[in-house]
């Protein structure tokens, strides 16, 4: 038994090992292809204009989210060409739709930087649809703006993240509960790479903090039906829930939930992807639910004021604001401010200006961290009001510096940072 | 006991909203031998009904009710113009209705699309905002709505089968064409007259369906091939055997979630119902006739 077992072993680290040497290679060989390809990037901005490309899913499931996210897009590129474009040339975007399929948003990308010759893409929401558009961001040295809060646990020199990571957003949404006294916590997800990762990072953030989980369930992106899953939280009765799911999935958790009788004064959901633009088409009352953002339409501040009012008057599909839209707002500003400042549409030059461009937001002035591509974001915890909007309840301490693999977290070991990095593929 | 009772129930409510899409099938598929890939798009056609007249109708307890007569007849007069339009030249050959069928049913989805690009949030009637004890698990009534919802349609038509003339001539048609068009019986509008109520049951579902989650354009193909699946386990030409086998599906289903995770659940039932067809190939229930067909 031993020995088979050993044997296994053997085998495994052999298998790794050449996995390793593979990867390696491959990693050297993709590195001369950059070289060779960003050399004959066919990008062309020689011209009065510069060509962006946009990838949101149009439709599928996650449309009910991803469709504003392209229109805003449109609003910032529209407005900077009023103000007279990027470097004085005309932003012209290219859409195309990832139709909350993975492997189109792969294919959508690489016709994007190869048939377009865009110089940076915009888009994605869930880490599925990133993780498919990374290697080829990489692979043609190109740029991806990613508007979403996410699992953390990555940085690569071809994605700018403009969204939360986890210590922007869950780390400080777990302070909250702790700060209510919540004692017993269930995690409700939709079954991939992000509510894994949040879920592992939560667990082990909640028993520093003194936090009990009670239950952990997901369902399939694809699939809506929540009403097992959710007699099980009946069963488990948390003080509240901790809910990453994402998508029309969300309404089938709602609405079992109002099912069951669950209620937001006896069991509390706290989202990580319920916003203005969701609350409202949820099918059911939430009022009194709680979610963590960094974007608030409520948020008080000039800026956000002039966000509001341009997109009302804009021509979108509704007339609210929420947090995805803003970040994907603030990263074309973003990147505006990083070509102007690099004097180019080059992506390594780009890069090695980054660090510390900033954008006056509807959130609040962000700033871009040039090690590891993320933002600045204050955290905040929004409630539910009548009116679907949230009232924010909770603030942090001012903006929080990005920390994507948590390296500032003490509880977090490093075996479990190298394991969820590898699982996370 | 709880924790065993609440699958059971979900499980039971889950094969109900399954039967309702099955029944539908069990008549155009099971009866006539069509296989209509578009009869996912159906539910659909009855969420979105649903979703109008909850426009028109702020009440949302009387905007349900109203739905159902305006779920059936639209979903039944989609399912009319298809088959008058598409099906009835390819009666005889099954792999092109198939094909013919898939692409009405991505059709129709991008027409949903461009329509509700994020969907058509039904909102639940307030009446059914509540929950019966059941030995200490509270059931929800939305679920209780759609057993009884599939046990009408299932008496329904039932009934219409048995009891009555238009029934008479379906089974005739079904059983022996030749034999029932000798007897004076339009075997053609039969066949019409078969696929509006078989479409219209699929409105229905999408009424119930669209109480669960959020409706959007996978509605339809969340359901269809369980559905398929049912009608096929069930055994082709009788209703008993479709009842049961949505039943069983539901409820193991709703066991495997409970044990394991939704992910899952859905890989071991999918798995158990091939098995069972690996061994009894002909269904549950089989209709033995002296045809030579």
């Amino acid at each position: 038994m031993t020995r088979t077992r050993s044997r296994v072993a053997a085998a495994s680290v052999i298998a790794l090992a050449a996995a390793i040497g593979l990867s390696a290679c491959g990693g050297s060989k993709a590195g001369d292809d950059t070289t060779s390809t960003s050399s004959e990037s066919c990008v062309d901005t020689s011209g009065d204009t510069v060509k962006l490309g946009l990838i949101n899913s149009l439709t599928g499931a996650m449309a009910i989210s991803e469709t504003t996210v392209s229109s805003v897009l449109h609003m910032a590129a529209d407005e900077i060409n009023a103000d007279g474009g990027i470097m004085g040339k005309q932003i012209e975007l290219v859409q195309e739709d990832g139709a909350t399929d993975w492997p189109t948003f792969a294919e959508k990308t690489e016709k994007l930087i190869t048939k377009d010759c865009v110089a940076a893409i915009f888009g994605g929401w869930t880490s599925s649809s990133r993780k498919a558009m990374k290697p080829v961001a990489e692979k043609y040295n190109s740029l991806l703006f990613y508007p979403v809060q996410y699992e953390g646990l990555e940085a690569s020199k071809n994605i700018y993240y403009t969204g939360a990571t986890t210590n922007q957003q869950i780390l400080p949404a777990m302070e909250f509960l702790k700060s209510k006294g919540v004692k017993t916590l269930f995690l409700a997800g939709s079954d991939y790479v992000f509510p894994r990762t949040a879920n592992a990072i939560i667990k082990l953030y909640a028993e520093e903090l003194g936090i009990e989980i009670v239950g952990e369930e997901y369902v399939p992106l694809d699939k809506d039906d929540w009403t097992t899953q959710v007699s099980k939280i009946v069963d488990a009765k948390p003080d509240f829930i901790f809910n990453t799911i994402n998508g029309s999935s969300n309404v089938g958790f709602i609405k079992a939930y109002t099912d069951a009788g669950l209620t937001a004064e006896t069991t509390p959901i706290i989202s990580v992807s319920i916003a203005e633009e969701e609350a409202p088409n949820m099918g059911a009352d939430v009022t009194g639910q709680y979610a963590a953002w960094n974007y608030f339409q409520s948020v008080q501040s000039p800026a956000n004021e002039k966000f509001i009012a341009d997109w009302v008057a804009y021509d979108g599909p509704s007339d609210v604001t929420s947090d995805p839209m803003e970040a994907a707002y603030d990263s074309m500003y973003l990147y505006k401010a990083m070509v102007e400042k690099a004097g180019s549409f080059d992506v390594d030059k780009i890069n090695a200006v980054s660090d510390g461009v900033s954008f006056d937001a509807p959130e609040g002035t962000v700033v871009i961290d040039g090690e590891n591509h993320h933002i600045s974001k204050p955290g905040l915890i929004g409630q539910i009001n009548a009116d679907n909007q949230f009232d924010i309840v909770w603030e942090s301490d001012g903006p929080i510096e990005p920390d994507p693999f948590l390296e500032g977290y003490s509880w977090f070991p490093e075996a479990t940072r190298d394991a969820l990095v590898a699982a996370a593929g | 006991m709880e924790s065993l009772i609440a699958p059971l129930l979900n499980g039971t409510a889950d094969g109900a909203l399954l039967l309702i899409a099955a029944l539908g099938l069990a008549l155009t598929f099971g009866q006539m031998g069509v296989i209509n890939m578009a009869h996912g798009e159906f539910l659909l056609a009855g969420a979105v009904s649903a979703y109008w007249t909850q426009g028109v109708v702020s009440n949302t307890n009387i905007s349900i009710l109203l739905a159902l007569p305006v779920a059936f007849v639209f979903a039944g007069l989609l399912g009319l113009v298809l088959e008058i339009t598409v099906i009835q030249w390819m009666y005889d050959r099954p792999l092109d209705t198939l094909l013919a069928t898939v692409g009405v049913s991505l059709g129709l989805q991008q027409l949903f699309l461009q329509h509700y690009p994020s969907g058509v949030p039904v909102k639940k009637p307030s009446l059914l905002d509540g929950q019966l004890d059941v030995f200490g698990y509270a059931w929800p009534l939305r679920q209780i709505f759609t057993i009884c919802l599939a046990l009408v349609c299932l008496a329904g038509l039932a009934a219409l089968l048995r009891y009555t003339t238009f029934g008479r001539r379906i089974r005739a048609t079904v059983q022996n064409r030749p034999l029932a068009e000798t007897l004076g019986i339009a075997t053609r509008s039969v066949d019409r007259l078969t696929f509006f109520i078989g479409s219209g049951l699929a409105g229905l579902g999408g009424v119930a369906a669209s109480l669960i989650g959020g409706t959007n354009s996978q509605l339809g193909t969340r359901y269809i091939i369980l559905a398929f699946l049912v009608v096929v386990a069930g055994g082709l030409g009788q209703l008993r055997g479709t009842v049961i086998a949505a039943w069983a599906v539901g409820v193991s289903t709703a066991y495997f979630a409970d044990w394991t995770t939704g992910s899952l659940a859905s890989v071991i039932t999918f798995g158990l119902v091939v098995v069972f067809l690996q061994v009894r190939p002909q269904g549950l229930f089989t209709i033995r006739t002296r045809g030579l067909a």
